[in-house]
């Protein structure tokens, strides 16, 4: 063989007896891969793929769905947030209010009971004052008697009176 | 070869012989050869390759199913890209050419292995099945305007007949091209790297050399290999094209 080929311009590529043989295989191993290939690892490949691609793009379509979603709960979260805050503020405004109603009763009551203290307490110091006024006319009046007498006059006391009046008015004006 | 490194015998061609296995001198065409053994190889190499490697049917591939896929998607848009969008209906059959030969050639790589690729016999048989259907094919599809192919209407009239004179000449020498291409990169490539092994033997210590030859020719006949199966898948698209668009 290995001389056959050496003659034959040591190329066993020409020698042409090999041709048949070679032919029968290549075309037999040909089939077979073709068959192999067509029925079996190619359309299991190519589903896979096309599988892969339709779960991507359904997944980004979920995904987009997804944040459709997102988006609409953060609204009503912050929805609710702000209704939370208005009631909020509304409690603490009532809350205020009433607070202010209740001070102002017991301002009201502590000015009139002030107002009532302070009526008394003038009425008591011109009663005072009234006394010490009558005291000093009695006074005034003894003591002129008592001049009077000492400087020997007989004082009618009816003059005696009008006359202390009239400078006890006069002073205190 | 190295009992005989004194003689300086170096039988390059040697890894190219077609051998009977089960004994025997004569290779006749039903002969259980080295051809059958590498070819059942080759089959059973792809297999494993796209029938187990995408067993799983995984959502998200697993590395052997990515390698499936990563093939698949490869030649899948190499047709789509060149023949067209018509020429999917050829995808399998184009996937198994380029399979057979991807894994032909890269299989004959392995140290005493045999590469189918490097006999004109099989190219020549691959070259001309594309051949006969792509004629096939363009004749069945157009009917007798697919003659146009050859008659170019883009060209000044005067020069239509030279032109398609030459491009029918261009048309017929395809087949040869497109398989003494293949088994003669396979062949060259196989037999240089013999060569420089049969250096190693004779030379002894300074067979170092010969061996960093050898492994760079290696690394470089990886790369021919993947490339020739390419350039053969590619140009079978573009006859594709041809029998199906022959109108450029």
């Amino acid at each position: 063989m290995a001389a056959e080929a050496n003659s034959a311009a040591g190329m066993p590529q020409l020698e042409f007896a090999t041709f048949p043989n070679q032919v029968l295989w290549l075309v037999l191993a040909l089939v077979v891969l073709y068959l192999i290939l067509s029925r079996i690892a190619l359309p299991r490949i190519g589903s896979v793929l096309a599988e892969r691609t339709g779960t991507i793009a359904n997944d980004i379509a979920a995904a987009e769905t997804f944040k459709l979603q997102a988006a609409e709960a953060e609204a009503a979260y912050h929805k609710a947030l702000d209704d939370a805050r208005a009631a909020a503020a509304k409690v603490v405004e009532e809350a205020r209010a009433e607070i202010q109603k209740d001070l102002d009763v017991a301002i009201a009551k502590a000015d009139s009971e002030i107002a009532a203290r302070s009526a008394e307490s003038e009425r008591r110091i011109a009663e005072i004052r009234e006394s010490a006024n009558e005291a000093v006319t009695a006074v005034a009046k003894e003591a002129t008697k008592d001049i009077l007498a000492a400087f020997g006059v007989k004082a009618d006391a009816r003059s005696v009176t009008a006359t202390v009046n009239a400078r006890l008015k006069e002073s205190a004006a | 070869m190295a009992e005989e490194s004194g003689g300086f015998a170096i039988h390059p061609m040697d890894q190219f012989i077609v051998r009977p296995l089960l004994g025997g001198d004569t290779v006749g065409m039903f002969t259980i050869t080295n051809v059958t053994l590498w070819m059942t190889l080759t089959v059973i190499a792809v297999s494993l390759v796209l029938v187990v490697g995408s067993r799983g049917r995984a959502l998200v591939p697993t590395r052997s199913q990515s390698i499936a896929e990563v093939l698949y998607s490869f030649v899948y848009k190499m047709v789509e890209d060149v023949a067209g969008h018509d020429g999917v209906k050829y995808f399998p059959y184009i996937m198994t050419l380029f399979m057979f030969i991807l894994f032909s050639n890269l299989l004959g790589l392995l140290p005493w292995s045999f590469t189918t690729t490097s006999h004109i016999a099989v190219t020549a048989v691959l070259a001309a099945a594309v051949f006969i259907t792509v004629t096939v094919l363009g004749f069945v599809l157009h009917g007798a305007s697919f003659l146009k192919l050859f008659w170019i209407t883009s060209a000044p009239l005067a020069l239509r007949p030279i032109l398609a004179l030459i491009e029918v000449i261009s048309y017929f020498v395809r087949p040869l091209s497109h398989s003494i291409r293949l088994a003669g990169n396979m062949m060259a490539g196989h037999a240089v790297v013999k060569v420089f092994a049969g250096f190693a033997g004779a030379l002894g210590l300074f067979g170092v050399l010969p061996i960093l030859a050898v492994t760079a020719v290696y690394g470089l006949e990886l790369l021919v290999s993947v490339i020739q199966a390419y350039v053969f898948t590619i140009l079978t698209c573009v006859y594709l094209r041809d029998a199906l668009h022959p109108h450029h």
